[in-house]
């Protein structure tokens, strides 16, 4: 990763975590102060889907190219996204015990959100069934591609056809709403660029050290 | 077309005549429903109905459809190679796999009625459902299936790997069928229709662009 991304990433978390603790934010009731969850939680999302994309994209360019370099890079970025979505998963747990009384819901978003984990879980579990590397490769990109395309349906279609408690929907505040107000956006933006940014460099070291790892593996056998 | 024709063929041939699995599956439904109606007795809430009935129809799909690849051995899998196309294998055993899942829901429907009892209200609209389900179960599992017996894996696997994708299937379906079952009109079931079917092409389409990949080797 470039220097200058990884300035910008320090940055805008110090913003992040400076700012979101101590910006003054509206006084809306039930929510009050738990609002500030929206500079933690949310930018998870967003970083995890992300990641996501980019480990479809490799498993895509891995099934025509077939380097298995490209297949590291899978791998590495999906696990990035599966401990980018069990923050996401436990910031908002945590959020909704002292907004709706309870650890979990039963809702559209929030089992979208488990089932991409199990889904996720399944794939390191094929992988790790398989011991030939470039017969790993392929199947696990080929799971990972029907996957996520089926996972999409779930996650953005069959919410915006149900009512849910999660903001957002049925009427319940989202983010937009509080475009209005300046200060929430004046942290809202870096964050989710700041944890985005996180997540790549992350995988970006991950990808470095699973290669170190394999040629010292090949050069010891 | 012709080689997709006697592909479908030679899948029903091969089940005809060893009998053994397809009476299997018939009596793992109906064992299922027996074990069902002697833990609730009678079903009276119409959602518990539905829910129990997708439970069961999930858990014999998975077992139907999980030996589509396992039973083929490596060398009648390379005599297709020389044969055949990959997709011809894959529409040939989808397609079987749609018809065998129907068989199984229209019996699991059968005897589900008979023990538990009938709250359906719209039957053809349910059995609407019932057709686009096992569409969707069958061509997702068969892709699953292919994948779980390339990593040599059993049929925990393949549970693994279907179980968390069925699950925006399952709900749309399941939300469908109980429409269904209240009698409702056609008007409230349209958007999970369009849901449904296209979902089925989705997972049609990506099976089709994506076992050739699986094939060679």
């Amino acid at each position: 990763m470039k220097l200058w991304l990884k300035i910008i990433c320090i940055a805008f978390l110090f913003i992040t975590i400076i700012g979101g603790l101590l910006v003054p934010v509206p006084r809306l009731a039930i929510l009050h102060e738990t609002i500030r969850n929206l500079f933690f939680h949310v930018p998870m999302w967003f970083s995890m889907i992300a990641v996501l994309v980019a480990s479809l994209f490799y498993s895509f360019k891995f099934l025509s190219k077939n380097d298995l370099d490209l297949d590291v890079k899978a791998e590495e970025f999906a696990r990035v996204g599966i401990v980018f979505g069990i923050l996401g998963l436990l910031t908002g747990s945590l959020w909704a015990k002292y907004t709706w009384g309870a650890w979990w819901t039963n809702d559209v978003k929030l089992n979208g959100a488990a089932a991409t984990m199990l889904v996720y879980f399944a794939y390191f579990l094929l992988r790790n069934s398989i011991d030939d590397e470039q017969k790993r490769a392929r199947i696990s990109a080929v799971y990972s591609i029907f996957a996520f395309a089926l996972m999409t349906v779930f996650i953005f279609i069959l919410p915006r056809l149900t009512d849910s408690l999660h903001p957002g929907n049925g009427g319940n505040p989202a983010f937009a709403k509080y475009d209005l107000d300046s200060n929430m956006r004046l942290v809202f933006y870096p964050a989710v660029i700041g944890w985005s940014l996180l997540a790549f460099w992350i995988a970006d070291i991950r990808i470095r050290l699973h290669k170190i790892n394999n040629q010292i593996e090949e050069s010891q056998s | 077309m012709k080689e997709i024709t006697h592909l479908i063929r030679k899948e029903i041939s091969l089940e005809w005549k060893s009998k053994y699995s397809f009476n299997g599956l018939l009596l793992y439904v109906i064992s299922t429903i027996f074990v069902c109606y002697l833990s609730f007795k009678q079903i009276i809430d119409p959602p518990t109905w539905n829910a129990l009935f997708w439970i069961i129809m999930l858990f014999a799909s998975v077992n139907a459809v999980a030996k589509s690849f396992m039973t083929e051995n490596r060398g009648r899998l390379l005599y297709y190679y020389t044969l055949t196309s990959a997709s011809a294998v894959i529409i040939s055993k989808t397609v079987y796999n749609v018809l065998l899942l129907l068989v199984l829901s229209l019996i699991n429907l059968l005897f589900y009625s008979i023990f538990i009892g009938n709250l359906v209200q719209d039957l053809p609209m349910f059995i609407i459902g019932m057709i686009l389900g096992c569409m969707g179960f069958a061509s997702i599992m068969t892709l699953i299936s292919a994948i779980a017996s390339k990593a040599g894996g059993n049929s925990t696997l393949i549970a693994i790997l279907s179980f968390p994708i069925l699950i925006p299937l399952l709900i749309t379906i399941i939300r469908f069928t109980k429409n269904a079952m209240d009698g409702l009109d056609w008007s409230v079931n349209y958007k999970f229709l369009i849901i449904l079917v296209a979902l089925n092409l989705l997972t049609m389409a990506l099976s089709y662009l994506l076992f050739p990949y699986l094939w060679r080797e």
